[in-house]
């Protein structure tokens, strides 16, 4: 029999507060209060969020690839949530894998743009800030038209109020709330105001990651880089992803791996694999937007209290890909603990833990998926089987691309790490492999033949 | 370059056949497609759809073929949604079907609505019928 919770539930009339307006903490406010209305509760919410979504550069942006998935682009549709083409710097529909060995483009199966390229703020710094292009904004923005009230104020204090979470934003005024929700990612100092409240939660663990935006104009995007993500699998030590992402008039560079520094930054910007992506002759600006935020390496411990749920990056989320994804899987079964089941710990263990151990549990897979993909970027052997085998599935129309869509979901985090292991375990893309792998090392005039039809 | 998701379809493209098999459902992105119904010769134009709509979600519940063809009325784009990947999503977060849910019940009242309104435009003449000893009396 199902237990009910006895703990503390929303009533009419309760106040929620949610600190950060990125998107987790919009996704929790806008699905919190969604299914409150189809409840027929009345709840007040706050986001609490300093940033100014409307600003170009730092002021207004949360720092990210600004990837949007094909799972979370066709999850949002079903919602009812379209991104608009103004949200929308670029529309993928395919990528271009990059190595010493040769250049391949992966299209997406059913030809169509199933990927997303957004900026998270209205633009990169320098540019003329487009309060409408910012994808943040956008979501903040659908929260608020559900009824949440977004304070453009700072918190600077959290404490327990009887029980109850007590939030003290800049200028002293301090409110108490039936439940808060913290979205404020792995990159805000307002993690610390949580160390004095004697809660079992530890943040996540984080590496540095190195992400910044060039110009180069609508034309050069278009001709050099069209409507793809550019990936590359290079033997750079230490670097376990990198991509272009071409958005409007801007393209984003994103490197993942371990503590990125500007050495790395330089031996991936030089090497010929990137030349090749870029105008000849192509310098890297004296002033351009860049940052280096951290991400994830694992999850927090216990993202939960009595009336208090951590959400998105400070709690769950997925490793190296589709963060955006998981902040909105996370988010939403957080919002439905919440609204159908209570605020309690004991409630949040039972209803929301489970949505975190699925992520959780996916990234350890993952941690083994980008193992095997350090693997084949340390040894040119195995980038040549693996080149030999996307080619050759993309010549063949009808053929079944078991290599191109394992990479696919790899490189764009289109599905749960579970499902890409196991496809690349199946004995046919084993073999496939094995046979590529030995073929792609002979020196035939069929190896080279195919190499120039590819490039 | 295109900002929009989806795939593009021209004035007059159809983007679904009736009486094909079905595996997926389709989203309008923007633009607006027209659902037709063919019977025998006669063609009708069911209901005209635009952007968020959702079309073909009947494929997701059922193994039917397609029950009408869906055609863009000038450039329209479409996002597909695959059942298969679809539907495990559905099973993860079953809240994910509740707005096709809402749209279907919406259609199911328009449905009702019309076929009331097409029994009043009939009760004139089978009153009439009845009139001339045609019908029968209870």
């Amino acid at each position: 029999m199902d237990k009910q919770s006895s703990g503390p539930k929303l009533v009419d009339g309760s106040r929620v507060a949610v600190m950060g307006g990125g998107p987790a903490g919009s996704f929790f406010s806008y699905f919190l209060l969604q299914m409150a209305e189809r409840i027929g509760l009345d709840v007040q919410l706050d986001i609490y969020d300093p940033k100014d979504f409307a600003c170009s550069g730092p002021k207004g942006c949360n720092m990210c690839g600004g990837i949007i998935s094909e799972s979370l682009v066709q999850n949002l549709a079903a919602e009812g949530i379209n991104l608009p083409s103004t949200v929308m710097q670029r529309a993928l529909d395919s990528y271009f894998l990059h190595m010493d060995v040769g250049d391949v483009r992966i299209e997406t199966p059913l030809q169509e743009m199933r990927i997303g390229a957004v900026h998270r703020g209205a633009g990169p710094r320098g540019s003329v800030a487009k309060p409408e292009s910012s994808f943040d904004g956008y979501l903040q923005q659908l929260a608020v038209e559900r009824g949440a009230r977004a304070v453009r104020t700072k918190v600077e204090a959290v404490a327990w109020d009887q029980g109850r979470p007590q939030v003290t934003v800049t200028g002293g005024t301090a409110t108490t709330y039936d439940l808060l929700a913290v979205a404020v990612g792995v990159n805000s100092p307002s993690l610390k105001l949580f160390e004095a409240m004697g809660l079992p939660y530890r943040p996540p663990r984080s590496t540095k990651t190195y992400i910044c935006e060039y110009y180069l104009g609508r034309e050069v995007i278009a001709r050099y880089l069209g409507s793809s993500m550019h990936v590359f699998l290079l033997n750079i030590p230490n670097l376990e992803f990198a991509a272009l992402v071409p958005k409007g008039e801007y393209v984003t560079f994103c490197m993942l791996g371990h503590e990125i520094d500007k050495a790395m930054v330089q031996a991936f910007l030089n090497s010929p694999e990137v030349r090749r992506c870029l105008p000849p002759g192509w310098e890297e600006p004296k002033d351009f937007c860049h940052c280096s935020p951290r991400i994830n390496t694992d999850s927090a411990v216990e993202p939960f209290a009595d009336r208090l749920v951590f959400v998105g990056d400070c709690g769950t989320t997925r490793l190296y890909k589709d963060g955006i994804g998981a902040a909105y899987r996370a988010a939403k079964a957080a919002a439905r603990t919440a609204v159908f089941e209570g605020l309690g710990r004991d409630d949040f263990l039972r209803f929301y833990h489970p949505a975190c151990q699925m992520i959780r549990a996916d990234n350890r897979i993952g941690k083994l998926v980008f193992a095997i993909t350090g693997l084949i970027q340390r040894f040119r052997f195995l980038r040549r089987g693996l080149w030999r085998m996307v080619s050759l599935e993309q010549l063949k129309h009808g053929s079944q691309r078991r290599m191109s869509t394992v990479l696919w979901d790899t490189f764009t985090g289109s599905a749960p790490y579970q499902d890409v292991f196991l496809r690349s375990c199946h004995p046919a893309f084993l073999f496939r492999f094995l046979w590529d792998i030995i073929l792609g090392n002979l020196p035939s005039g069929h190896a080279r033949r195919l190499r120039r039809t590819s490039l | 370059m295109s900002n929009t998701l989806g795939k593009l379809f021209r004035d007059g493209e159809m983007i679904v056949r009736q009486g094909e098999a079905g595996d997926c459902m389709y989203v309008i992105q923007s633009g607006e497609v027209e659902v037709l119904r063919r019977d025998g010769v006669q063609e009708f134009c069911l209901a005209t759809l635009g952007s968020g709509d959702f079309f073909g979600e009947m494929a997701l519940f059922e193994r039917e073929v397609r029950s009408a063809s869906v055609r863009a009325i000038g450039e329209v784009w479409v996002l597909t949604l695959e059942k298969k990947t679809f539907l495990r999503r559905i099973h993860e977060d079953p809240g994910l079907v509740f707005k096709i849910l809402e749209r279907m019940s919406q259609r199911i009242r328009k449905l009702n609505d019309a076929l009331v309104r097409s029994g009043q435009r009939d009760l004139p003449e089978a009153a009439a019928a009845r009139g001339r000893g045609q019908g029968t009396a209870a």
